[in-house]
């Protein structure tokens, strides 16, 4: 009787200790997002300027609907999401197993230059774009130089264009780190279901898309919801390389918020409307993703 | 057949690595080179140089920014490992029910996009009078989701016989966790201090709202502000921005083993 009571007295002590393991990350995760988030949601009911509030009911959502600004942004992040996103992963995919053959030489050489990108800081890297892509800036000499085009294009003040050095740059900076994700999970995969799908005479295309691309379906979910959440997030590249313009064509969903909240008259309750629409679509596209990565 | 398949292979990575390390071998040549040479299209090391560095050093206070920079990351990437790696561990080795739930109840937190806590936490630092100070900076990222799921991740790998073993020794709990664990998955604190030294590097959006006053100026915010301006010296502001990177990408190059191995075990889980 009395050894069962110390038993359980040691389980309490365990159970004690993991709480107060866990406690001061579980207590920063309540109070600098949960808490804050709750903020945010009365404040999306307030509305005025500065620190003069007052309650506006829904009048701040309303206004979202009006605002042909914040429609532009919600589409530009729709349109980097749905053209980076699947490009960038599935050359991450395509990288990954192909440094992931056996015979292959050079591969760690190719594996840091891939990776090299995401060594750079967020604001570096659009800085850099921002001027190899300038109007007299080093792709256009070199394109003059070699006659592919008559004369100077200004990549960064053209509606499409902007967008797609944007794309350009965000595939840059993220194909690596994804491709490091992938490769993570090959090494999980034995060779010797490849070595098997040969001898059945599958190819190695047949091969990727009936092998690689299943047992790697946990690992793609992750990069999924993670570059969901980054496209729909995108801030750095909005402010730094194109400045949001031209007209607004580049402007994403933060950078918005970030100027109706710091750059404008303070409207707190509006922004705070703004950043409740982002995060109803992460969290409506993550549980999509959830739901369609488990059924299948 | 077979020499040809691999040929294509070579040519492709060589493709894409070469894209890869363009512009960043663009960005040190030119931080070499002055405006006109870089405009001019000029891709060889020139000899400015020192003459840039004397420019940019004249005109920003690059070593206050760097030094913050590097300050903050710091605090924010050991605290970060610290707090998240104890966390994963307790919510693993000791799991029961009720932690299994608030571990879900955490996760849900990766949704929270930052432009939506950023207002309340502006007027909650504000408000406490903490603007431009280090734990304005760190605070509010030092708890994430993703890195104490790592940590429980790896944790599930850790062998419970040792800490059977460590308990009959008479190791206190916390004793078992400092000597025996962080020891252990050391390639796992080497991936997380990777990420969460970038992000924590990176960092601009928070920053650029927080850290209001000159003196706490963070490298990034240093950077951007080079890049504005109607006359732009392209020298001065691509030193600036090989200057930005050198931290993260030293780190990265350093610890690139220890993250691959790091992320295979979180991948494996």
């Amino acid at each position: 009787m009395h050894s069962k009571r110390n038993s359980l007295t040691v389980n309490q002590k365990h159970n004690l200790t993991g709480w107060i393991f866990l406690l001061p990350a579980a207590l920063l995760i309540f109070a600098m997002n949960f808490y804050p988030m709750l903020q945010a949601l009365f404040l999306s009911f307030q509305s005025g300027i500065g620190n003069k509030l007052s309650w506006g009911g829904l009048s701040n959502y309303a206004r979202l609907l009006e605002d042909k600004v914040f429609w532009t942004s919600l589409i530009n992040n729709f349109f980097y999401l749905l053209i980076q996103v699947p490009v960038m992963l599935i050359l991450a995919l395509i990288l990954a197993s192909l440094l992931n053959k056996k015979d292959l030489k050079f591969k760690g050489l190719f594996r840091t230059a891939i990776f090299l990108p995401c060594c750079t800081a967020l604001v570096s890297y659009s800085i850099i774009f921002k001027t190899l892509f300038a109007y007299d800036g080093y792709i256009n000499t070199i394109l003059l130089n070699l006659g592919l085009i008559s004369s100077r294009i200004n990549w960064l003040g053209q509606v499409e264009t902007a967008k797609i050095i944007i794309i350009i740059a965000l595939i840059w900076r993220w194909t690596g780190y994804n491709m490091v994700f992938y490769l993570a999970g090959l090494q999980n995969i034995d060779e010797s279901l490849y070595e098997a799908a040969r001898i059945d005479g599958a190819g190695p295309i047949k091969a990727f898309f009936k092998i690689t691309v299943p047992l790697l379906r946990p690992t793609i979910l992750l990069t999924t919801i993670m570059s969901i959440n980054g496209t729909l997030q995108l801030f750095d590249e909005s402010v730094n390389l194109t400045g949001g313009g031209p007209a607004n064509s580049t402007l994403t969903m933060s950078h918005y918020i970030y100027k109706v909240s710091f750059e404008y008259n303070p409207q707190f309750g509006y922004a705070a409307a703004m950043s409740y629409v982002i995060f109803i679509l992460v969290a409506l596209l993550s549980f999509i993703q959830m739901k369609v990565g488990d059924k299948r | 057949m077979r020499k040809l398949k691999n040929f294509g292979t070579y040519a492709f990575l060589t493709i894409v690595s070469f894209i890869s390390i363009f512009p960043l071998y663009w960005m040190i040549a030119a931080s070499t080179n002055n405006s006109t040479d870089i405009l001019g299209g000029r891709l060889l090391p020139g000899s400015h140089l020192v003459t840039n560095l004397t420019n940019l050093l004249s005109q920003q206070n690059v070593g206050r920014a760097f030094g913050n920079s590097l300050f903050y990351s710091c605090i924010l990437s050991i605290l970060s490992l610290l707090v998240c790696s104890i966390a994963g561990y307790g919510f693993e080795i000791y799991h029961n029910k009720a932690k299994d739930t608030l571990m879900s109840i955490l996760l849900l937190a990766m949704m929270v996009p930052f432009a939506a806590t950023l207002i309340p936490l502006f007027k909650l630092f504000t408000g406490l009078h903490l603007q431009s100070t280090w734990i304005a900076y760190v605070l509010p990222t030092i708890s994430t989701p993703f890195l104490i799921m790592l940590f429980r991740q790896s944790a599930r790998s850790f062998p419970t016989e040792i800490i059977e073993a460590a308990r009959i020794d008479g190791l206190s709990e916390l004793k078992i966790f400092v000597t025996i664990f962080i020891p252990t998955m050391k390639s796992t604190y080497a991936a997380a201090m990777t990420v969460t030294f970038m992000n924590a590097w990176n960092n601009y959006l928070w920053p650029k709202v927080i850290m209001m006053s000159d003196t706490s100026q963070t490298m990034p915010m240093l950077v951007a502000n080079l890049s504005v301006g109607y006359s732009i010296d392209y020298g001065v502001l691509m030193l600036g921005v090989l200057i930005c990177s050198l931290p993260t990408g030293i780190l990265f190059l350093i610890l690139q083993k220890s993250f691959a191995n790091g992320i295979v075990g979180a991948v494996k889980g």
